[in-house]
């Protein structure tokens, strides 16, 4: 009853977002305040209902109803119960009505933080972000309905989880991936109905920066979350494989970050306006792109959900539509759109002209990489091939690196125009930068690699720049401390997230190049060394989980005879799904990873065992942390709520005086 | 026109432009180069078997393992499995390392690596499946297409 419950207030969903598609449009179309008004309403109707759905899934996977066949596929009543609810998402349909949900509450969102938003384009911003909802919740009910049974005869129990998934990481990965994907949705619908107004003045730019921010944060933890959790439940140590479905998540990063930094321009300096929405209709198509290649099961990928043609013929035709039509729309206005301002080569707005062309040239690379195994199995009558990390990186780390210096010298550069000097200057931060990294990894006796002092000098050089621009800003002024709170928070915003970028690039750098690792076949009492520490293999043992079996090892490291931790990587083998799965164990601490896993036994008392020395590997996480805490941090800025609350204030005078006038179009 | 004399919209437009052109045209250029020195083609068995694929270049290859036929090395790390269509086309394997958690006789595998001049492939990387609903592409044509073979020669069969 309650999952009918659940099955009926998605169809009531449905229809709340075909009125929130309609009924506000309708109203800006007849110019009337009262139709417009209702969006707002609707909004909350829509979320309330989804919410409801979610929750009567919810109840089904806590209940262990294993009637609907979603449950039954993947939940088990010996599953631990915060499993079960991240089992909600743990598969194709339930992780689709978390995206939906997740879209009702950027909606939701929408219609409550943006009063200051003319009641025109309110009813506007929202009625677009309905009229996706209706894709969304279309594409649910037709082909991946949660709630169909399997009754009259359903199983006793349920064939369990993956076994990879019953991991903290699937209760926050995917909901924190999803907020960044969906969120995409609403720089994409400021986008398009300031398009429909054809008015695309500074306003708009400030309306959609702050939500265009936190939802490329959050896409920046969920990738970071994602590549973590690869990491230590894989069991091979990797942490980027250049896979189909990364990619899927890596291009919309990639494009949100370009859109961050163009709209932050076209909100200062008015320019790159028609640029800055082609940016905002792309983040949102690349996103929905990504749905289609995870849940299309068109390339071969790790993470590919059950196949289903259908489904990923409906999500085709859904993002033809969408990129279709915003281009269409984009043709027909963007020739009215006008900059206000004009600027000079050496200006900021060029550096970041220079990153927003590079960031989406490598995104084009991904892109093309991406579906290459697709164009070429067209162009070759069904010849199979497929694309390795050689090619990505071949093509990606270039670009980055041209990246990172434009990065070094873009924050401190003026707008409009830059004195030749600053840049000539370089060469001083440039010289202390590879002398300092150059050092480090002499004193530190590493072997001299030309890539990591490259790459860790350029993310020292970022690093000092913006280093000496803060020391500037508040070390110079007489009153230190309260000059330390006249710096927007934005500034602060990007202090944090560019160094977030070099921590990174530290981090990804020095684990690529000076990770050591062994493969070999161990027996209790072998003794390994690697990178000057002794692994001693001490016993195997049995122990036994709440829905598994696990064959145990004891594994104590020591360094010069003295021990540093013991390491309890296990072997699990989960009974009800019949799956073995690899528990690697970890010490991690700042500097380096000790990471050590089981393979297979291979006779006697013997297993496989793969060990890793992994130097700096936390710094890409950390740094991925440090990017998405720039990003929610700049939505503080004061700016915003000031101008929220001023045209607040006139947009209420202006309601209040004539109705009509606010909507004219 | 000068260059520095022209009218600075103008002047950015074109900067603008010779910028895209040329990022653009790089990368275009670097990405094509890479792609070709970086795909590995997919081969069937029975295309292993009947000489098609080249050896000693990366390829793929892939299909299910055979029961029994996973050898272990007593001494490393060192496995040798046979990989079938399940028509007769037989590859024989080794790979050096650990294999992934879902290998098993009788599942799937896709194999990246090199045909030595004996028609043993040397894998440098094995996947299996991931969970119990997916198959990679590649195998599950070749699996089909075999199938129907078979639906069609067992129709074909006098009763």
């Amino acid at each position: 009853m309650i999952v009918e419950l659940g099955h009926f207030s998605l169809i009531l969903a449905l229809g709340l977002a075909f009125s929130l598609a309609l009924l506000p449009a309708v109203g800006v179309y007849q110019r009337q305040p009262r139709l417009m008004q209702m969006a707002g309403s609707l909004s909350a109707g829509l979320f309330v209902f989804l919410l409801l759905s979610f929750a009567c899934l919810a109840y089904a996977f806590w209940n262990d109803d294993f009637s609907v066949a979603y449950v039954a596929r993947n939940s088990n009543s010996a599953l631990p119960l915060q499993y079960k609810m991240s089992a909600i998402w743990g598969a194709h349909e339930g992780s689709f009505l978390l995206w939906t949900l997740i879209m009702g509450g950027w909606t939701l969102a929408v219609s409550i933080f943006s009063r200051g938003l003319t009641l025109d384009m309110r009813a506007r911003v929202l009625a677009i972000l309905g009229a996706l909802t209706i894709g969304f919740i279309l594409f649910l009910l037709l082909t991946s309905n949660p709630f169909d049974r399997t009754l009259p005869v359903f199983p006793a129990d349920g064939a369990d989880l993956n076994p990879l998934l019953q991991d903290f990481g699937l209760i926050v990965h995917p909901p924190m991936l999803y907020m960044g994907y969906v969120g995409m949705a609403v720089p994409f619908a400021f986008a398009i109905a300031t398009l429909t107004t054809g008015r695309l003045d500074a306003a708009w730019a400030r309306w959609s920066r702050p939500w265009t921010n936190v939802a490329w944060a959050f896409l920046t933890v969920g990738i970071t979350l994602g590549s973590w959790w690869a990491y230590y439940e894989l069991g091979w140590g990797g942490w980027w494989f250049w896979d189909a479905v990364e990619n899927a998540s890596f291009m919309p990063w990639l494009i949100g970050t370009a859109l961050v930094h163009s709209l932050a321009v076209t909100e200062k300096r008015g320019v790159f306006k028609s640029w800055t929405v082609l940016l905002a209709i792309f983040a949102f198509s690349f996103s929905l792109l990504g749905a289609f290649i995870v849940r299309s099961g068109v390339l071969t990928s790790v993470h590919a959900f059950a196949v289903d043609p259908e489904r990923g013929m409906f999500i085709l035709g859904f993002l033809v539509l969408v990129i279709g039509g915003s281009l269409l729309l984009y043709a027909i206005k963007v020739s009215g759109i006008k900059s206000e301002a004009g600027f000079d080569w050496t200006s900021r707005e060029t550096m970041v002209l220079v990153n927003n062309l590079l960031l989406v040239t490598a995104t084009g690379a991904v892109l093309l990489g991406t579906l290459y195994p697709l164009i070429y199995e067209a162009m070759t009558d069904g010849k199979k091939i497929s694309v390795g990390p050689p090619y990505f990186n071949a093509v990606f780390v270039p670009l980055m690196l041209l990246l990172f210096a434009a990065m070094a010298v873009s924050p401190t550069s003026r707008w409009k125009k830059t004195p030749i000097a600053f840049f000539t200057q370089q060469w001083r931060p440039m010289l202390a930068s590879v002398l300092i990294v150059g050092a480090l990894v002499f004193f530190l006796g590493s072997s001299f690699s030309g890539v990591v002092v490259l790459v860790d000098a350029m993310a020292l050089w970022i690093v000092i720049n913006l280093v000496r621009d803060f020391w500037s800003k508040v070390a110079n002024k007489v009153q230190k401390i309260p000059s330390l709170f006249r710096q927007s928070m934005s500034y602060y915003g990007m202090l944090l997230g560019h160094v977030g970028i070099a921590v990174t690039m530290i981090g990804v750098c020095t684990t690529v190049y000076y990770t050591q690792e062994k493969d070999l076949r161990m027996a209790p009492g072998d003794v390994v060394s690697l990178a000057g520490y002794e692994f001693r293999f001490n016993e195997m043992r049995k122990v036994e989980g709440p829905n598994y079996i696990a064959d145990q090892a004891e594994i104590e490291v020591l360094e010069q005879g003295v021990r540093q931790t013991v390491l309890f990587p296990e072997k699990r083998f989960y009974a009800a799904s019949r799956n073995v799965m690899t528990e690697a164990d970890i010490d991690p601490s700042l500097f380096r990873d000790l990471y050590v896993a089981l393979g297979e036994p291979i006779g006697g008392d013997a297993w496989a065992v793969r060990v890793h020395y992994k130097p700096f590997v936390r710094w890409i996480w950390f740094g991925g942390l440090l990017i998405a805490l720039g990003g929610f941090t700049t939505i503080l800025d004061r700016r915003y709520r000031a101008v929220k609350q001023a045209r607040q204030t006139s947009a209420a005078a202006s309601v209040s005086s004539n109705p009509a006038s606010s909507a004219a179009v | 026109m000068k260059f520095g004399k022209m009218k600075p919209q103008r002047r950015n437009r074109l900067m603008i432009a010779g910028l895209l052109v040329g990022s653009v045209g790089t990368a275009v250029g670097l990405a094509l180069m890479a792609l070709n020195e970086n795909i590995n083609l997919f081969y069937s068995p029975a295309q292993i078997v009947q000489g098609e694929a080249p050896a000693n270049t990366t390829i793929r290859a892939g299909g299910m393992v055979l029961d029994n036929s996973v050898q272990r090395s007593t001494t490393d790390l060192r496995v040798t499995f046979q990989v079938s269509d399940m028509q007769g086309s037989d590859v024989t394997m080794t790979y050096v390392g650990i294999l992934p958690d879902l290998f098993r006789e009788g599942q799937g595998v896709i194999a990246r690596g090199q045909l030595n001049d004996q028609g043993v492939f040397i894998a440098e990387e094995v996947l299996a499946k991931h969970d119990e609903n997916y198959m990679p592409p590649e195998i599950a044509q070749t699996l089909a297409e075999n199938q129907k073979k078979l639906e069609t020669d067992v129709k074909g069969m006098p009763l």
